[in-house]
């Protein structure tokens, strides 16, 4: 019983490390309580990989082929004829270039104005919108708490300001105003874009963040720590903020959803000199008049359904991350 | 109505036989009402006592199978009797069903209080109510809502018009009252009528039910978790444990001569405020979990009297004292012999009203 | 030395905007003795709980004083006296509803170690969790190994507001203010409660103010001490408690004493009841005039009661009563 005050610094981290499958495994069984929740968490790790071990094996489309412009992919029965040929003649994957094969094999999802190939630059194009999405929500999501827990708590004027503040900002049209700000300021790097687009978005986090701690703050036991004198830092990071962690997750994913349409914006418009990105593709496809050509169709589709799926993929898991900070689940 | 049988006038208005209820959990079945039997005679107040989660609720809310949807009538019976013909209440269907909720037997929530319609009129909802019932006539609404109003004494000009905020929370019981009385039940069902009230406006309840039920003569059940409502307003008295009736008897033989180990100990741990300080007595232990309840007798656990008869073998509701009063437990003679210092209370309340 | 251990003086609290102001609580006085249980007793909105609240410090009062053991909690300037802290811990509170006031992350270990640990009341984790098996035992709960490792929701209400008491006695309180601590317990666990509570004041000296709407348990609870009766953001009546209970000199005491339903139906059907004028309660956004009783009052007096507010006033031994009809009845003049 006592046991567990009297491990020494080792035995504990040794304890913390032998139980990590195990939180792995809770963790995916919290995950699967809500079967949206769980498929658009599969999704988001598919997203994941796709982007970070991807590139890795997929090569980058480099070179225009003027042979297969606007190819578009295979039909099933192609496939399938494909398919059976590859196994009758035995045709190596990796020797599909010279055998013959009919050229949509080559290009999963057919390819572009320049007959590049359209997966290839998904795979490519995506770690740019995952990271700057991960990077804004951190960034927004740690500046709201901060502000609002604080004002929260403090109140008096300086929550007074901050809350004026936040009302007239968020009354500003704020895509024009990051527009304008996108040509003032030299995007070239990740990090200066994230911060303005957090910069941008703190107003409404913020507001709600400071909400939820208000009421949080009434709570009995929040009471009961004050008359305890237990400190003010204890009593946010404490009593106050694990009960809102569920809270916390979902402004995290909507930070990085609304970073994430952003973003794309931005790129759209060419002002933001990324290369190979979802957003630059549409561009490009915008640009080159793709949505003239029926044959373009995947050009232009590809990356809107990515971004799509892909902001669907952290809606969905936003739901079962709500279950996972919950107390009551937690311990079942 | 479908008509199953004819009897005779003197019938009991409602039947329950061995109902059951289960309700759908995650960790299993709660087995909230298990095999509860009892009748509610004409004009008779019934009172179902019991701690939270001893099921009084679901018990109150099966019979007008106003149920959630993860929960489920396993089995039972519950007869409803008006005018010589009888009904079983489980098998209506939907149509039929809405009719005998506000028309035979209406419900009182303790919630409701807080369920008026906050942007509509008093009246708006009395006469949507009794719209949605089948009473068209606009006039003939308006004079039954009034004529009730002033029966649980309102000032029937002032609430009609009235929004629910405007009202205080005596007010508003008063007017869910009325509003329940609308379609002349002849059984109504109360959950907690004085829970959430202060002592003043509880006082003023508990009169106003006494004196409706003998001016419009309904049969009543009521749910409370309070002894001394009970003590007040009831003919009978139910004690309900681990969603089973335990012990039922007439109002005085319940609080002056318990012959359940769980009605004692409820008794004794309710202190009064007339007289003299007294030691009370707490029941050690917690309330069962109902997913998985103890063997045999469900209070076994907290009960002094038991013996090894208990922990394996369930006691059923057997007669006790005249034909009225039924108990389930073995060690009924034990727990009698504890009951003496009741019995004098009894004869002393007697004393000082005599006085 | 003050006679008292913690007292309030002419405290008063509103709240709101300067254009809508509330009293919540007007001029309250008494004082707790060293060991003594007081039990404020009145209905919902009378200010009771506003009260216990400006007693820990939880709220600050907008005019008036808490003297803890004599010394003023507030300085003149309305900040923290400078040994704030040992009034502070000194007093303690448990809340009424068992199902919000432990933090739902935590489990029982962290929630009864961390005051330990933060004020370094144990020299080392291994004392603290000596300290936490000993609170275990203290309120009861046992056999101590199956709450360590609990979560607040896996406990019933009962054990959460056992959990409660433990916590507050981390930091060996001299008061605790039990702000209607067991009326959301089940009524057969609620006498095992009262009962731990009455134990910490025979063994370690708890003095107790001990708020209820619920004449009975209070009657039971501090049978030796005294209940002080609220009305309407004031304090109506003010005595020992058997001399409350039998013979209480306000007209709302008696009111209140006459209409508690009893848990004994002959009793209860039999009792003197005390009709009053009206039923409603009044706004706290127009309080009468006068004594704020008087639109209700049966012994309402024309021209005195509604102009006039009543002091409260000492009519007997240890007694003291807001009224002028009982103030008159009891030859004490100037009232």
């Amino acid at each position: 019983m006592s046991a567990l005050a009297t491990l020494t610094p080792l035995q504990k981290t040794m304890r913390a490390l032998r139980n990590i499958p195990r939180g792995i495994w809770r963790f995916l069984k919290l995950m699967s309580r809500n079967k949206t929740g769980f498929l658009g968490f599969l999704i988001f790790i598919g997203f994941v990989l796709l982007t970070t071990v991807g590139p890795l094996l997929v090569p980058e489309a480099k070179s225009a082929d003027i042979l297969a412009i606007y190819a578009p992919p295979c039909t099933f029965k192609e496939w399938r004829v494909f398919a059976r040929d590859a196994w009758f003649k035995g045709i190596e994957v990796s020797a599909i270039e010279e055998s013959g094969a009919p050229i949509c094999t080559k290009h999963l999802l057919g390819t572009d104005s320049q007959g590049k190939d359209i997966f290839a630059q998904i795979v490519h194009g995506g770690r740019d919108i995952l990271q700057m999405a991960l990077l804004t929500g951190l960034i927004s999501t740690f500046v709201g708490i901060t502000l609002g827990a604080l004002s929260a708590v403090i109140g008096g004027r300086f929550d007074a300001f901050l809350t004026i503040l936040a009302d007239i900002w968020l009354t500003i049209p704020r895509f024009p105003l990051l527009a304008v700000l996108a040509t003032l300021v030299k995007l070239d790097n990740m990090l200066m874009l994230a911060l303005l687009l957090s910069f941008l978005s703190w107003a409404g986090l913020y507001l709600s963040i400071r909400a939820q701690v208000f009421s949080l703050k009434e709570r009995d036991y929040v009471e009961a720590a004050v008359a305890l004198d237990l400190g003010l830092w204890h009593i946010i990071f404490s009593e106050i903020l694990p009960n809102m962690m569920s809270y916390i997750a979902i402004s995290f994913t909507f930070g990085m959803t609304s970073a994430i349409y952003a973003q794309v914006g931005l790129v759209f418009l060419g002002l933001v000199p990324l290369t190979r990105n979802w957003g630059v593709m549409i561009n490009l496809a915008w640009t080159q008049g793709a949505i003239f050509f029926k044959d373009s169709v995947y050009f232009i589709m590809a990356p809107v359904m990515s971004i799509a799926l892909f902001q669907l993929s952290i809606v969905w898991m936003s739901r079962s991350l709500e279950e996972i900070f919950n107390p009551r689940l937690r311990t079942g | 109505m479908e008509t199953v049988t004819t009897l005779g006038p003197t019938s009991p208005p409602l039947s329950v036989r061995d109902l059951w209820v289960e309700y759908r959990a995650e960790r299993g079945l709660v087995k909230a009402v298990r095999g509860v039997s009892f009748d509610l005679a004409s004009e008779e107040s019934l009172a179902l006592i019991g701690e939270s989660g001893c099921g009084k609720t679901t018990l109150g809310v099966a019979l007008i199978r106003l149920l959630v949807k993860t929960a489920r009538i396993r089995q039972g019976e519950v007869i409803y009797r008006r005018d010589g013909r009888a009904v079983d209440v489980l098998g209506l269907n939907p149509r039929e069903l809405r009719r005998f909720r506000w028309r035979e037997c209406a419900m009182v929530f303790q919630s409701a209080l807080n369920a008026f319609n906050p942007v509509l009129r008093i009246w708006d909802q009395i006469h949507d109510t009794a719209q949605a019932h089948g009473m068209v006539s606009r006039d003939e609404v308006r004079r039954r809502a009034m004529q009730l109003l002033e029966q649980v004494q309102l000032d029937p000009r002032r609430v009609i018009d009235a929004y629910s905020h405007e009202l205080s929370g005596g007010m508003r019981q008063r007017v869910l009252l009325a509003m329940s009385l609308l379609l002349n039940p002849q059984v109504l069902i109360l959950d907690e009528p004085t829970t959430a009230l202060d002592i003043l406006t509880q006082r003023t309840i508990i009169d106003l039910l006494r004196r409706l039920k003998a001016d419009v003569g309904f049969s009543m059940i009521f749910i409370s978790h309070d002894l001394s409502t009970a003590a007040e307003l009831a003919d009978r008295v139910a004690t309900m444990y681990a969603g089973t009736i335990v012990e039922i008897g007439p109002v005085n033989d319940i609080f002056y001569r318990p012959a359940h180990p769980y009605t004692l100990g409820l008794i004794r741990a309710v202190p009064t405020v007339t007289g003299e300080f007294e030691e009370l007595r707490s029941i050690p232990g917690a309330p069962p979990d109902l997913i998985d309840p103890p063997e045999g007798c469900k209070f076994h656990p907290r009960c002094p009297y038991a013996t090894p008869q208990c922990r394996t073998e369930e006691p059923v509701l057997q007669p006790y004292y005249g034909e009225t009063h039924a108990v389930a437990c073995f060690n009924v003679a034990r727990v009698q012999q504890d009951t003496g210092d009741l019995g004098a209370r009894f004869s002393q309340s007697l004393g000082d009203s005599i006085l | 030395m003050s006679e008292y251990l913690i007292e309030a003086r002419n405290l008063v609290r509103t709240f709101g905007t300067r254009k809508a102001r509330v009293t919540a609580v007007d001029d309250v006085s008494f004082g707790i003795r060293e060991g003594e249980v007081v039990c404020l007793v009145g209905e919902s909105g009378c200010g009771k709980t506003t009260t216990g609240k400006m007693i820990t410090s939880l709220l600050k009062p907008t005019t008036g004083q808490v003297l803890y053991q004599g010394r003023p909690v507030w300085r003149p300037d309305g900040r923290k006296a400078d040994d704030f802290k040992t009034y502070r811990l000194g007093v303690q509170i448990i809340h009424q509803d068992p199902y919000a006031s432990l933090n739902p992350s935590h489990t029982i270990y962290k929630i009864l170690s961390t005051p330990l640990l933060h004020h370094k009341l144990v020299a080392s984790p291994a004392e603290a969790m000596t300290r936490v098996v000993e609170l275990l035992n203290t309120v009861g709960l046992g056999p101590v190994e199956d709450f360590l490792t609990k979560y607040p929701h896996q406990l019933s209400g009962g054990q959460r507001q056992r959990v409660s008491v433990a916590r507050a006695l981390t930091v060996n309180p001299r008061c605790i203010v039990a702000d209607e601590a067991v009326s959301m317990v089940d009524v057969s666990i609620r006498v095992g409660l009262l009962n731990i509570l009455s134990d910490l004041k025979r063994t370690l000296g708890v003095t107790y103010l001990f708020i209820t709407h619920d004449l009975a348990v209070a009657k039971f609870f501090a049978w030796e001490g005294r209940i002080a009766v609220m009305y309407v953001v004031s304090i109506v009546e003010f005595a020992s408690t058997p001399q409350l209970i039998n013979s209480a000199l306000h007209p709302y005491s008696k009111a209140l004493l006459a209409a508690v339903p009893e848990a004994d139906p002959e009793l209860t059907r039999h009792k003197q009841r005390l009709q009053l004028r009206s039923q409603d309660i009044p706004s706290l956004l127009a309080l009468p005039s006068g004594c704020r009783f008087h639109p209700r009052c049966p012994f309402f007096e024309p021209g005195l009661c509604d102009v006039q507010r009543p002091e409260l006033t000492l009519l007997e031994d240890n007694h003291y009563v807001a009224c002028h009809v009982a103030a008159r009845q009891a030859g004490v003049a100037g009232a």
